[in-house]
């Protein structure tokens, strides 16, 4: 039996790498798809916890947070593409439209 | 032994398909990464006796989710990435305080363990069957949220439709 902490080192580990390329990549796409990352390194920790707990109300809260997940990155594409509309580029540092 | 060595390769392969799928210059093969990495994540889904999760990981992730991300791409024709910079300036100190934050989290869960506590016992839900088994729990227990959750999808397809839609000349 493998025990629950290999599961929450490996997610802590999938849930950094989303971390460190939400923060230094510059492209929005590359952007949202880190955010899936973390949310799927989230769910890994859910589901373990449930398992070796024995309680279902794991799963049913990572069932949730993948409706969440699909929801956000339907919001984000579609901000993305209005954002593109008005500035002909996907660069997160170049979009400085509020900047004073 | 043999779970090990399959948890291993199945650890091994997320984290490695994670680095390829950050760090590559194109984003469609950045996609293709990523599917490789949600079908490893399916996998050990499995490996936790969470049949039904694993399934709705493939379709919702794999077949929904990457092709939205594929469809943009290929949509906003992004020429001018392969020249640019893939890492916003200064992206050292960032990794360097991730890798902190990292360091922190491995060595407070890596001695974790837990005694089981709920009745949902490996040999319950193989003789009941996963499915059966989260719709019981979610169409009795919490069917209060599966109804929001109708709600939390059905307004970001307005919202993306508004965001997204032309805006007419007046």
């Amino acid at each position: 039996m493998i025990p629950l902490s290999w599961y929450l080192v490996l997610a802590a580990g999938l849930f950094i790498i989303g971390m460190v390329a939400f923060l230094i990549r510059r492209n929005v796409i590359m952007m949202l798809i880190s955010l899936e990352l973390m949310l799927n390194a989230v769910n890994i920790m859910l589901i373990a916890a449930s398992h070796y707990l024995q309680d279902i109300r794991g799963q049913i809260l990572a069932f949730f947070v993948m409706a969440g997940a699909a929801a956000g990155v339907a919001i984000g594409l579609a901000l993305l593409i209005a954002a593109f509309r008005n500035k002909e580029t996907a660069h997160m540092d170049e979009y400085t439209l509020l900047k004073g | 032994m043999l779970p090990e060595i399959f948890f291993s390769y199945f650890a091994c392969a997320i984290l490695g398909l994670a680095l390829l799928t950050v760090t590559r210059r194109n984003l469609v093969h950045s996609v293709l990464w990523m599917l490789l990495l949600f079908l490893h994540i399916a996998c050990l889904y499995l490996f936790l006796n969470a049949e039904f999760l694993a399934v709705i990981q493939v379709i919702v992730y794999a077949g929904a989710i990457l092709v939205l991300f594929l469809f943009l791409v290929m949509l906003l024709n992004l020429r001018e990435e392969h020249e640019a910079r893939r890492f916003v300036h200064a992206w050292q100190g960032r990794v360097a305080v991730c890798l902190l934050i990292l360091t922190v989290v491995v060595v407070s869960l890596h001695k974790v363990s837990v005694q089981p506590t709920g009745g949902y016992t490996i040999d319950f839900i193989n003789q009941t069957g996963h499915t059966k088994v989260l719709g019981t729990a979610l169409f009795n227990q919490y069917v209060l949220p599966f109804l929001m959750t109708a709600l939390v999808l059905f307004v970001p397809m307005v919202a993306a439709i508004v965001i997204a839609m032309k805006e007419r000349k007046r």
